[in-house]
């Protein structure tokens, strides 16, 4: 992993399009700004782990289906 | 045709149309890419059967079915990626958790499938319209939609 020092309103540029600034710093928290191509996603990590785990209880599921009431898709 | 082994329906015989391949797997399961899309015995269920791993298998559903008002924005680098030409060619599926032991049955419409017919490429987007949670009660939102 790369590791940077940076100060409030230094900033990093990844592969030339994506500038990430670091915009204040209070006790544990960092606030940090994300300037990227729309089809660049940024994400808190936390979502990605959420759909993660999400995928991982419905691989888990019971293949007795309920019935939901919507038999005739054709 | 061919045949592959599923984990709901045994062994099974298949059309080659129904493979689908998602080149980075879903979230959580990179490893496994070649899928079938597999009608489940109970309408309007589909299973996404993993042809790497016979263990591995995802009950779907149409998420517009409960949820018309449901929206996933395809940007253009995506449906360009994934081959898509028109709006049409685009399928989108919604992962059903089921409880084994019984319960609520929930739909992830924060992580859809998007699903190029004509390529039978697909991906699991993460969408970021708060409107649109992990766990979706289907038969409350079902029930809503209805009124």
């Amino acid at each position: 992993m790369l590791i940077l020092t940076r100060k409030i309103n230094e900033k990093l540029i990844i592969d030339g399009t994506i500038v990430v600034s670091v915009i204040e710093v209070r006790g544990d928290m960092v606030k940090l700004g994300i300037d990227a191509p729309r089809s660049v996603k940024v994400f808190r990590s936390e979502v990605y782990d959420a759909i993660q785990a999400e995928n991982r209880q419905a691989a888990a599921s019971g293949l007795q289906l309920p019935d939901i009431g919507l038999g005739s898709r054709e | 045709m061919m045949t592959i082994h599923t984990k709901a329906l045994g062994d099974l015989d298949i059309d080659e149309r129904q493979l689908l391949t998602f080149q980075n797997g879903l979230i959580g399961f990179d490893k496994f890419q070649r899928f079938a899309l597999l009608d489940a015995p109970q309408k309007p269920y589909f299973y996404l059967q993993s042809t790497e791993l016979t263990e591995l298998n995802f009950i779907l559903l149409d998420p517009f079915l409960f949820r018309p008002d449901y929206e996933v924005d395809v940007p253009d680098e995506l449906s360009q990626a994934l081959g898509m030409k028109q709006a049409d060619d685009a399928l989108i599926l919604a992962i059903v958790t089921v409880p084994p032991e019984g319960g609520t049955i929930t739909a992830n419409l924060m992580g859809p499938l998007v699903i190029c017919r004509n390529s039978r490429q697909g991906i699991q987007v993460v969408l970021s319209d708060p409107r649109w949670q992990i766990k979706h009660d289907v038969m409350a939102e079902l029930a809503t939609s209805r009124k």
